[in-house]
């Protein structure tokens, strides 16, 4: 169980329009500002600063082009939390075994 | 939107509901396969988890109870190094003993939603990355 690298992913994704806003990045490609704040149906300064906080977590990209700036998803910034997922999924089975030995001795 | 950072672990045991339900709830039992504890299943109770510490955990967990449904189902926070997650025990009859599901799901508020909720999305999307895991060079 390695938390800490997994963090800064979870803190990103725990907000249910950060969610919104990446999904639908990683379903239909680049996006600029305006498109994700027409989906968000939040203002636009609130979807900037959504895309900051998703931007700190390497969860998106963005590139300038001319007043419009384009933003991308890289969903290669959720390993670390299918890494945590895949370490506590073998942390539960194994307390499974254990659990399954303590039945056989209770009674 | 579905939550992502989902966990199921579900067995059936060959042992009767009120068996799994106290090694679930009885503090004692409950160290014995899980970690030490001072468990109480009194809704709304807070208590720790204290194992070992390791390399990038300090082995403590704090929780907080907040369903206790007898034979049935119980459930907790679960918050370590700076993540909060709920706990979920579900247990329900099956023909050669007890099914218990685990569920460990994060993003505390909504997790309910996520609860049965659809998945597919994230679960397709979590499919692909495994493959580019494992097919990595890890």
């Amino acid at each position: 169980m390695k938390p800490a690298n997994a963090n800064h992913v979870f803190r990103a994704l725990a907000d249910p329009t950060r969610r919104a806003i990446f999904e639908e990045l990683t379903r239909q490609g680049e996006q600029t500002v305006h498109a994700l704040t027409r989906y968000a149906g939040v203002s636009q300064p609130a979807v900037s600063k959504h895309l900051t906080v998703l931007k700190r977590a390497k969860l998106v990209r963005h590139r300038r082009d001319g007043r419009e700036t384009h933003y991308r998803a890289q969903p290669d910034a959720l390993a670390p939390m299918v890494e945590w997922l895949r370490d506590y999924g073998a942390f539960w089975r194994d307390r499974f075994d254990r659990l399954e030995s303590l039945l056989e001795r209770m009674d | 939107m579905s939550n992502p950072a989902t966990l199921v672990v579900e067995r059936v045991f060959p042992h009767p509901q009120e068996k799994l339900w106290r090694a679930l709830t009885e503090s004692p039992f409950l160290a014995q396969w899980l970690m030490n504890n001072d468990f109480v299943p009194v809704i709304g109770r807070k208590f720790q988890f204290r194992s070992e510490p390791v390399q990038n955990w300090d082995g403590v967990i704090n929780c907080e109870v907040l369903v206790v449904d007898p034979l049935k189902q119980l459930s907790y926070t679960w918050s370590s190094m700076g993540l909060d997650f709920v706990v979920l025990w579900t247990l329900t009859p099956a023909e050669t003993g007890t099914h218990l599901r685990m569920e460990q799901s994060g993003f505390g508020p909504d997790q309910q939603q996520a609860y049965g909720g659809a998945k597919y999305g994230w679960q397709r999307f979590f499919d692909g990355l495994d493959k580019a895991l494992d097919g990595g060079t890890r």
